[in-house]
């Protein structure tokens, strides 16, 4: 998997309700949560986002609330990869299981800025900064996760492999 | 026989549950849930994904709880209708854990009250303050919404075996220093990411003689270490609490003298002194007295970390007799049904009235800037609440300071962020 776009890079510890803030959180379609993707942060982000492109924080990117209207949100509003120092744990298996791929690498987060334009090699874990002319490696993602990217996410992913459930 | 090898609370259970002898941090295991839950934002959501998965009954309909506790009771249309997503559901696969406002409260509080979650469970929650339940013992965590709704599914889940980070509290009490001080100073010790996916185990004396209430507020602000569970041994206090709840068979584990902890830390508590955490991060914390005059707007008593019964007695010491100051709101939040009764009947309810506070009903409300009590720009509030990121209680350009209960009615009265002590002296420990 291949993803190409424009960067937009945001600092630490970047809240869930700085993501999306809960006065949203009374519905859960993925359109109407996108048009306020982080407005507190970053006014008018939702229109000024084009689809495809990268998302690239310092480090605890989605902490606090477990609300999956934050990752629909960003992937919604087109936001094809995020990359981190790290990742806060809700938010990282939230990620993987909507599609949304996530990838951690301090380098990356330290050196791309805003604007640059990035391609990421999913596959391989690599983040190539073709503004800089720089390519950086991402820590590996498990291989049971890559499955789940593949397969689009954990509904797909169960769809699949039908065997867990009581059928009545 | 061969002896196991040592293990910690946290992989014993996960362990049991995985169905192996042992697990290693860093492992990715596919684990049995004995208990699910879900709120009025996260489950419909999941909700929608158990039926795209293509699920038609749920693992076990008595072993999930659906609790509307978040804008309810229904603040807007909108709400009405997650809310009825819910019900509609839960009547359908006939889950028997439905709680309806009048017998609900915020899902942290409820479900350890109602006996639904024990020691030694395996519980997860679409809700990032599940872990919680950690206070009685219980492997508990946080997932998002296709989690649980796989999970209602499957009644299973994928995990990473945690590293234990051990946290040992030793010594007394200060006057006014609770389980919130002690979680607070952690977290400002540790960082916002000082646990990040890691299971934090309290212990030391000063957890052994800590109540439950106590014990839920830090278990409850794990999270905001950044861990995946907080999680305390049970004991004769947890035993006291669960006896007379459970309805099912639960197992006790502990920790092995010679388990393998990637870090432990030590606390002398006589040096700990009520904290405040200043916007916008729960890790921005400094002692009470060396604050400076913050003046606030709003003073709001309540959420799953500090809702508690004896959040409110505390509360209701410091107001006794007085009044709050002319210059802001005093809200204040029973967690579930059983506390706002309970409080009526010990007088609290009637304090907190001539105090000039108003009670809400039992509802997460201002806590994620729901309804409730909202801030306008530019406006302060002092919350026993967990989070104080930017905006989370109104607009975003409103701050939040965060507090024990006894800091919080006491700073309701001088009408600016103060040490207990000013208003009331010397009092007893929450
Ligand atoms: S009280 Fe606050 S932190 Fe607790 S569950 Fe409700 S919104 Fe979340």
């Amino acid at each position: 998997m291949k993803l190409e776009g424009k960067v937009w890079k945001f600092g630490s510890d970047i809240d869930t309700d700085a993501i999306i803030p809960a006065r949203y959180l009374n519905q859960s379609d993925p359109k109407q949560l996108a048009k306020h993707v982080m407005e507190d942060e970053r006014p008018r982000f939702s229109k000024r986002v084009k689809r495809g492109d990268v998302l690239v924080a310092d480090k605890n990117f989605g902490c606090g609330s477990s609300r999956e209207h934050a990752p629909l949100a960003l992937k919604e509003a087109g936001i094809s990869c995020i990359i981190a120092k790290s990742f806060a744990r809700i938010f990282y298996r939230n990620g993987l299981n909507i599609g949304l791929p996530l990838l951690e690498s301090p380098e990356a987060s330290e050196e791309i800025e805003e604007g640059d334009r990035v391609r990421v090699d999913l596959s391989k874990g690599e983040i190539f900064d073709l503004t800089k002319k720089k390519k950086f490696l991402a820590s590996p993602i498990p291989p049971f996760m890559q499955e789940l990217l593949r397969d689009g996410g954990l509904i797909p992913h169960l769809r699949k492999r039908k065997k867990w459930f009581r059928k009545k | 026989m061969k002896k196991n090898p040592p293990m910690t609370i946290a992989e014993k259970i996960l362990s049991a549950h995985s169905g192996r002898k042992q697990v290693f941090p860093g492992e990715l295991i596919e684990v049995r849930v004995d208990f699910a839950l879900g709120n009025d934002i996260t489950a419909p959501l999941a909700i929608k994904a158990f039926k795209e998965i293509g699920a038609r009954r749920v693992f076990r309909r008595d072993r999930i709880a659906l609790v509307p506790d978040h804008f309810t009771p229904a603040k807007d249309i909108l709400s009405a209708e997650q809310c009825k997503v819910l019900r509609e559901f839960a009547r359908q696969q006939h889950i028997v854990h439905f709680f309806e406002i009048g017998e609900a409260g915020i899902e942290h509080a409820l479900l350890p009250e109602k006996g639904l979650v024990l020691p030694g469970d395996l519980v997860i929650g679409a809700d990032s303050h599940t872990c919680t339940y950690g206070a009685i013992g219980a492997f508990s965590t946080g997932v998002g919404s296709t989690d649980l709704g796989a999970v209602m599914a499957t009644g299973r889940i994928w995990l990473k075996v945690p590293e234990s980070i051990k946290l040992i509290y030793d010594g007394k009490l200060n006057p006014w220093v609770s389980g919130k001080d002690l979680i607070l100073f952690t977290i400002g010790d540790i960082g916002v990411d000082g646990a990040l996916y890691q299971a934090m185990e309290f212990c030391g004396s000063t957890i052994r003689h800590l109540p439950m209430s106590g014990r839920f507020t830090m278990a409850n602000m794990a999270i905001e270490a950044g861990g995946k569970n907080g999680i305390i041994e049970p004991d004769e206090i947890t035993l006291h609490y669960i006896k007379s709840r459970a309805k099912r068979p639960y197992r006790i584990y502990r920790s092995d003298p010679k388990a393998y902890y990637v870090q432990e830390r030590y606390y002398d508590v006589s040096k700990i002194y009520p904290q405040v955490a200043l916007p916008h991060l729960p890790s921005n914390v400094k002692d009470v007295r060396e604050v400076g005059k913050i003046e606030i707007d709003q003073v709001v008593i309540g959420s799953c970390t500090n809702g508690h019964l004896d959040d409110l007695r505390v509360a209701a010491q410091v107001l006794k007799g007085k009044k709050i100051s002319s210059s802001l709101r005093l809200i204040i939040i029973p967690a579930t049904q059983e506390i706002y009764y309970q409080a009526m009947k010990e007088g609290l309810i009637e304090i907190f009235l001539s105090a000039g506070s108003v009670i809400s009903p039992p509802t997460c409300g201002p806590c994620l800037g729901g309804h409730m009590g909202i801030l306008a720009k530019g406006e302060r509030a002092l919350a026993t609440t967990n989070r104080n990121f930017r905006g989370r209680m109104g607009d975003a350009d409103s701050e939040v300071y965060l507090s024990n209960p006894a800091v919080a009615a006491a700073s309701a009265i001088k009408g600016r962020i103060c040490h207990p002590e000013e208003v009331i002296g010397k009092g007893l420990k929450g």
